[in-house]
């Protein structure tokens, strides 16, 4: 059974969004993701600074499998990416709601985020 | 209804929680918990693997030892009982039918370890070539398991199950004797570069081998291994697979495997195509290398020259656990092997260093 927390949003193509109140938010893949790529050897960080739309991919998840892009849930500006995932990928694997988060966003439309799923919803999608 | 073939252990995989995939056409674990850790493990301590879906077939009669002459590559007359040969099989044209282990148990009774994608279509070619020499082929592909425990502690392991003494045992030599109460061909071979047995047993022991193995492997530090850490293993020792360094389009001169190429044995099937290419220089050649990147370069990715020009295709490539870098290996355009080569990954073009392999040091037995 995958983790799914009830406080983030998520998106059918497997990144979760975190809304914080200052209209900023961070971006992660889930754990069912982390879990269906199997071991995660490499990951291509956006450019911070970068305008992303809604569905953008904004880097890859690269596992032994495979090679995945990753889409934004929503459209923003990124403020800041997870160095840490550059030299320790496999942290995605450990850790993929918490410590390897890949980048935090400046929201284009703070209201955005209501358009994706809940976790009750996510559940359903991956169960 | 699934049209996947399983092994007797595919219920064992499931409860020990393998993930379960398709692998030629087989439902085989492709790993239990990590493929990046079973593969250190065989490396630091050792791993089990099921590799049952492995063909095998007996070869008997007075003209065996001609027959397989004619068939396969490589010297089958240096063969005596207890002895193992690799070798490929190949097409009069020279690509490869299959690569296989030669087991020789007597006088004219031999056992062939075959791929478990090329099972039919071996058995067929060797039946086929078979005719006019006074001996049979015998598929025995479902009336063998085969476990392979490999790594520095897995002699050690599979010496507490068993009498036989194993470090009497040479690399690529067997006996037959009894691990767990199971009777075994218990062989000195392994597809890892580590040390290690491979035990042939019958279908129907194969669960109870397997597990008096896990019973016994905790001392020794065992884990489960899957066919992911099985493959990036084969590709760190420098041992070619099947459908990748070679097909029926790749002969073994091409693929680095002129070692297993015995023209001094007398003419065998393409055997005159392969001292042509030996003699007049090959057009391709397969060639392994690293990138000092993380990225996997996956096999399919064009191989380019200084100019950018396709010189060849990478045929197999992974992150190597040890290296913690990509490698691989790619069939290219022999006289362009003499410049740079590179590959482009998502718009990042990498350098790819030729190595000679194995890409780590190995210390088998």
């Amino acid at each position: 059974m995958s983790n799914i927390p009830p406080d983030l949003k998520y998106a059918k193509s497997h990144e979760w969004l975190k809304v914080a109140a200052d209209g900023t938010a961070t971006v992660g893949i889930t754990d069912y993701a982390q879990s269906s790529l199997g071991d995660i050897t490499f990951v291509q960080l956006p450019k911070v600074g970068a305008a992303l739309k809604a569905g953008e991919a904004f880097g890859v998840v690269e596992s032994v499998k495979a090679a995945s892009d990753v889409y934004a849930p929503v459209a923003g500006t990124v403020l800041e990416v997870n160095k840490a995932l550059d030299t320790n990928p496999e942290k995605l694997n450990q850790a993929p709601h918490t410590d390897a988060w890949i980048m935090k966003l400046k929201l284009a439309n703070p209201a955005d985020a209501a358009g994706l799923l809940g976790a009750a919803d996510y559940a359903k999608l991956v169960g | 209804m699934s049209l996947l073939r399983t092994t007797p252990l595919n219920a064992f995989h499931r409860r020990h929680g393998g993930r379960m995939v398709d692998f030629a056409g087989w439902d085989m674990p492709v790993q239990y918990q990590s493929i990046l850790e079973e593969h250190k493990a065989v490396r630091a301590r050792c791993g089990l693997f099921d590799v049952s879906h492995m063909g095998e077939a007996d070869v008997k009669g007075p003209e065996a030892l001609q027959f397989l002459q004619r068939l396969v590559t490589n010297d089958c007359a240096k063969l005596f009982p207890g002895r193992v040969l690799y070798t490929v099989m190949c097409y009069p044209h020279g690509g490869v039918v299959d690569d296989l282990l030669v087991y020789m148990r007597g006088e004219g009774d031999y056992l062939l370890c075959i791929n478990a994608g090329n099972i039919a279509k071996d058995i067929a070619w060797m039946q086929e070539q078979a005719r006019g020499f006074n001996c049979t082929v015998t598929d025995r592909s479902d009336d063998y398991a085969q476990l392979a425990i490999q790594g520095p502690t897995a002699a050690a392991l599979v010496q507490t199950l068993t009498k036989t003494n194993l470090a009497g045992i040479k690399y690529y030599h067997f006996a037959q004797g009894e691990v767990a109460g199971v009777k075994c061909i218990i062989s000195r071979t392994g597809y890892t570069g580590e040390d290690g047995v491979e035990l042939y047993c019958a279908t129907a022991d194969s669960v109870r081998l397997a597990e008096a193995v896990v019973a016994a492997g905790g001392p020794f530090g065992l884990e489960l291994t899957g066919l992911g850490a099985r493959d990036s293993l084969r590709l760190e020792a420098g041992f070619p697979l099947y459908g990748h360094e070679i097909t029926d389009q790749i002969t073994p001169i091409t693929a680095g495997l002129g070692w297993v190429v015995k023209f001094d044995k007398g003419p065998f099937i393409g055997s005159d195509v392969l001292k042509a290419e030996k003699e007049k220089g090959f057009a391709k050649k397969i060639v392994f290398f690293k990138t000092g990147d993380r990225r996997i370069v996956r096999a399919g990715t064009p191989v380019l020259n200084p100019a950018g020009a396709v010189v060849g295709t990478v045929v197999s490539g992974t992150l190597s656990p040890m290296l913690n870098e990509a490698i691989g290996s790619a069939l290219v355009e022999a006289a362009a092997a003499r410049e740079p080569l590179a590959v482009d990954i998502r718009g990042t073009r990498l350098n790819l260093s030729l190595v000679k392999p194995p890409f780590v040091n190995l210390k088998k037995s």
